[in-house]
């Protein structure tokens, strides 16, 4: 996936000015930066799930950007996970993890369930497949969210703030779950607060600030060597010892 | 937004987006003309159009019934800016009463249950009936005989039953996390209905509100039975007087265009709430 010269705005206000970012297969791209700072809004544009104002994105060497490429047929090979989880909370976990694999893309409905159940059991969620999503912990319900996602067997995952809105002890299962993804050689974008999963699991680190890629290039050197000052003020911030 | 201007890519793809746009508006145009075009030929077509055409859709009765009308309608519309506010103040407290969990409440909540069952199985025209001509029976002291007022009081028992249950799917629809966060900030059961729950639950109510008044308005017709001189009584005098139907066309219009405006000041509200709390993003 590739985004050039990518621009949207909410009114007056500049949320992505001229972002450029290369995505290759087996990549995992972490975004850092602040809140506002566009994360959120860059991975809804690479789902076109936002309008953009300019600029190209390629999926797979194709401009999706196109207004005659039919979105749907994108987001079919792309799975996203949300902050706060969006499970649909009238079908049970199952029901949830099924649905587009069914619907979308014409499994049967055992063919569903297999691998629906499968994955779940994997990441430790067996017992919970009849239950609905409310019943279920923070770290459970994205864990599931995961699941989802990944039930359609997309070629790129966007993550989008997955541990936000857990606990600590919750945080691990979940990153403990994207960790092996990673190693699975899954493409991921994803945008964190988790500066220590970052330098972990990330093939390249892009730290947003004003809606532009400031700095970005491997973990050690973003992180751990930054060359722009507001790279680095951001980073003495978050990191206690940093 | 200084300095920013579109590259040919987006120009070109907003061409694309106009272009796209254009289909899309003729798409519907087409569509539209040849449904509005089939009924209107299907009517017109139709052997025995010119008698009706002659006998419904006549100018001169039109024009010769319209002050009379417009005197009718008058009672309608009286009739229901009285009714609408009483119903909404009495279907909500209907619904309240049955989400009460006051014990002091117990009585009143069955009384509640009970009067929304009987009276939405009763259909309006027999309340009308019912209040109209059994009230005045009693022949209690200092009671009205109003055929009007009791004529308004069996439409605001009718319809306060099924707004009583649109009030209380709107409640029942809030999310029971909000229930919870409010009841965090210490606030009472009371106040948890009067300041999170309630309003969230009239935002989602207007559609089927709307529904229920526009019902309304047209069964403030039903009074025509009871000998009232509204809008559709008027009309029938007419028209077995004249051997014309004119009238009735005349009327159904009258209630169309009373409900339009009802309508789009739902829809503008509606807009204005989302821009107002959903700006940006999600």
């Amino acid at each position: 996936m590739e985004v050039r010269h990518l621009r949207k705005t909410y009114g007056d206000r500049v949320v992505l000015d001229d972002l450029t970012l290369a995505v290759h297969p087996g990549d995992v791209v972490c975004l850092i930066g602040s809140s506002g700072s566009g994360k959120s809004t860059l991975l809804r544009c690479l789902d076109l799930l936002e309008p953009m104002d300019d600029g190209v994105i390629e999926f797979e060497g194709r401009e999706v950007s196109d207004p005659l490429v039919d979105p749907r047929d994108v987001r079919r090979d792309i799975g996203m996970v949300f902050q706060a989880y969006n499970l649909f909370p009238h079908r049970t976990v199952l029901a949830n993890c099924t649905l587009a694999p069914r619907k979308v893309h014409g499994l049967s409905r055992r063919e569903a369930t297999e691998r629906a159940t499968e994955l779940l059991g994997r990441f430790g969620l067996g017992e919970h497949v009849r239950t609905h999503p409310d019943r279920l912990s923070g770290g459970q319900q994205q864990r599931v969210a995961l699941v989802r996602a990944l039930c359609t067997q997309p070629k790129l995952l966007l993550l989008d703030e997955i541990t936000a809105a857990l606990d600590p002890e919750l945080v691990g299962e979940v990153l403990a779950i994207v960790r092996d993804l990673a190693a699975a050689g899954t493409t991921m974008v994803l945008a964190t607060h988790e500066m220590t999963f970052a330098r972990d699991v990330a093939t390249k680190v892009c730290f947003l600030d004003g809606g532009r890629i400031v700095e970005a290039g491997p973990p050690e050197q973003v992180l751990s060597n930054p060359v722009e000052p507001r790279t680095r003020e951001f980073l003495r911030r978050v990191l206690p010892d940093g | 937004m200084s300095g920013w201007t579109a590259s040919p890519r987006e120009l070109e793809r907003r061409r694309v987006r106009r272009a796209l746009r254009r289909r899309r508006v003729l798409a519907a145009s087409v569509a539209t003309v040849v449904v509005i075009g089939g009924l209107v030929a299907g009517i017109v077509l139709s052997p025995g159009w010119g008698r009706v055409r002659d006998s419904f859709f006549d100018l001169h009765h039109a024009r010769e019934s319209l002050p009379a009308i417009l005197d009718g309608l008058w009672l309608n519309v009286r009739m229901f800016l009285i009714a609408e506010p009483l119903i909404l103040v009495l279907g909500l407290a209907i619904a309240l009463v049955r989400q009460a969990r006051s014990p002091w409440l117990t009585p009143i909540r069955g009384l509640a249950v009970v009067y929304t069952d009987v009276v939405r199985g009763i259909p309006t025209i027999l309340l009308v009936f019912l209040f109209v001509f059994g009230v005045p029976g009693l022949k209690l002291a200092g009671v009205t005989n109003s055929i009007f007022f009791w004529a308004t009081v069996a439409l605001v028992v009718s319809y306060s039953a099924y707004v009583a249950e649109v009030f209380r799917s709107g409640i029942e629809s809030v999310h029971p996390s909000q229930v919870t966060s409010a009841e965090a900030l210490a606030l009472s059961r009371g106040q948890t209905m009067r300041y999170v729950v309630v309003p969230q639950a009239l935002r989602r109510v207007v559609p089927p509100l709307l529904n229920d008044f526009v019902s309304l308005q047209k069964d403030t017709a039903l009074v025509a039975s009871v000998s009232l001189f509204d809008a559709l009584f008027t009309a029938r005098d007419y028209a077995s007087y004249n051997f014309n139907f004119t009238p009735y066309i005349v009327v159904a219009l009258f209630f169309v265009a009373m409900t339009l405006p009802l309508a789009r000041l739902c829809d503008w509200l509606a807009q204005w709430v989302v821009r107002r709390e959903r700006a940006g993003v999600l």
